[in-house]
């Protein structure tokens, strides 16, 4: 796209642009590194992934402050407007996924009296999360349509990963209660997990309705790829 | 909003040229009634000569040749019977720079009803002139000064009063051309209530250099580039996803 006449504008938008990307790539981070904590059962990685927390919600604050001021002051109109929008919906989508990433850590540091179980299935579940994560951040820094559409439709398998999860941690608590401490704290792990999933998907929906001007939020796969006249590659 | 939309003036494949210069290059479009309708676009884009076709203020330019067909209520205005004052009184134009007559209030509203023989002078011209005033929301400023001078009122007034002026002929399009910009905030806020409620019965359409202004008060958009209409939509659309790069990036300030 051609650039503004208005250079100071176009160097805020800019900023913007960046300062969210910044803010994705410390979320992605955030959820790896409490991940790992949990699976290396690395407490000292857990601590830092709380402390660091404090750095997303800081990022929040700045693209809010900004967003704030270029409505007030620059009255974006059509793909501007809408990269505003999308902008001021999923920096959200990011701070909760990373207070997901600091839930996943303190559990973490509460499991240290009962050593976790289910790991495999967390395991895979969070390598998922991860992936759709990473996925909805490149999408929105290259306004990829076709990525954001194949996250809508991976969000599916999230989901039927979190029931298995449910089902397998239900399984060991009923045939052994020793099982049921352990097994709560899996449970809230991957619950967690699936909410990163559910963030990604509404970071995927905005870009789509930034790129597209189309809102495909409440739709599932099918009838958002008809809607942008789209086929993705099925799986 | 797309429902039962009624066409008032239908424009199909206009050309104009200023001698051998071709200003626009075949422009169709329908304006519907009761609406708002914006012209936005860059200076020298044609959309004040096209706004200005729509009631022949383009004939008296010398070298000025007009082709196509604007059809109002499906009647050619082009059309060699057509008497163009009468034609005016059906559609209306409100000029940039406010420029009442160097009459009294009262005069400047009652002038052309009476000029058209549309009423006697005396009590009906009374009531006319009132309503007219009131329509434009004005009365209540000057309803104990109709026969003080209409220059003496400021800007935002005498645009007021200009717009209580082509009210008083009942017409059924009004045409303004750029009403706002010789006016502070407050009277140009004035001035878009005004076109909010005179929508209910007449139709409207603007040309406007001020983009929030469009889309503040027009129902529909129409974006001007070089003697092309390039982009027609709700304004809704235009100003939150226009479907043609040119109108992106007009309307976000790419421009040029």
């Amino acid at each position: 796209m051609s650039e503004h006449t208005i250079k100071r504008y176009e160097d805020e938008l800019n900023l913007l642009k960046q300062k969210v990307i910044a803010m994705g790539g410390l979320v992605e981070k955030a959820v790896r590194r409490s991940m790992k904590s949990l699976l290396e059962l690395d407490a000292k990685r857990a601590r830092k992934v709380i402390e660091r927390d404090s750095a997303i919600n800081t990022l929040e604050l700045q693209i809010d402050e900004m967003t704030r001021k270029i409505l007030a002051l620059r009255q974006p109109a059509a793909g501007d407007l809408r990269f505003i929008m999308t902008t001021i919906k999923i920096v959200t989508d990011l701070e909760r996924t990373g207070d997901m990433a600091e839930a996943i850590a303190e559990t973490m540091l509460q499991s240290e009296d009962h050593p976790l179980t289910h790991l495999a299935s967390l395991q895979a579940m969070a390598e998922k999360a991860i992936s759709q994560l990473k996925d909805a951040l490149d999408c929105f820094a290259r306004g990829d349509l076709h990525l954001a559409l194949s996250i809508i439709q991976k969000d599916g398998a999230m989901d039927l990963m979190f029931k298995s999860l449910q089902r397998e941690t239900l399984t060991y608590m009923m045939e052994d209660h020793r099982e049921i401490s352990t097994g709560l704290l899996a449970y809230s792990i991957g619950k967690n997990l699936e909410r990163i999933g559910d963030h990604a998907v509404n970071i995927a929906e905005m870009v789509i309705y930034m790129v597209s001007s189309h809102d495909v939020r409440h739709l599932n796969h099918e009838a958002a790829s008809k809607l942008l006249n789209l086929q993705t590659p099925t799986e | 909003m797309s429902t039962n939309l009624e066409t008032k003036i239908s424009i199909r494949d206009l050309k104009l040229w200023y001698g051998s210069y071709e200003a626009l290059h075949g422009i169709d479009l329908d304006i519907y009634s009761g609406k708002v309708t914006a012209f936005i676009g860059p200076s020298g884009c044609g959309k004040s000569t096209f706004l200005r076709t729509l009631n022949r203020m383009n004939d008296r330019i010398q070298g000025c040749k007009v082709e196509g067909k604007i059809l109002l209520e499906g009647n050619d205005i082009y059309a060699p019977q057509v008497d163009v004052v009468q034609l005016r009184t059906h559609v209306g134009m409100v000029f940039q720079k406010p420029n009442p007559f160097p009459k009294s209030i009262y005069e400047n509203v009652a002038y052309a009803p009476r000029i058209h023989g549309m009423v006697q002078d005396g009590p009906e011209m009374d009531e006319l002139v009132e309503t007219a005033l009131k329509k434009a929301s004005i009365w209540n400023e000057v309803k104990d000064k109709l026969h003080q001078p209409g220059t003496a009122l400021s800007g935002g007034q005498q645009q007021r009063l200009c717009i209580a002026r082509t009210i008083a002929v009942q017409p059924d399009v009004i045409l303004m051309d750029e009403p706002c910009s010789a006016l502070d905030p407050i009277a140009t806020a004035k001035i878009e209530e005004l076109m909010d409620e005179l929508k209910q019965e007449y139709t409207i359409v603007i040309v406007t250099h001020n983009m929030q202004q469009a889309a503040r008060v027009s129902d529909y958009t129409a974006y001007f580039y070089l003697g092309d209409l390039i982009e027609f939509g709700e304004t809704q659309q235009i100003f939150t996803a226009p479907s043609n790069k040119k109108t992106e990036d007009y309307i976000t300030g790419r421009f040029g």
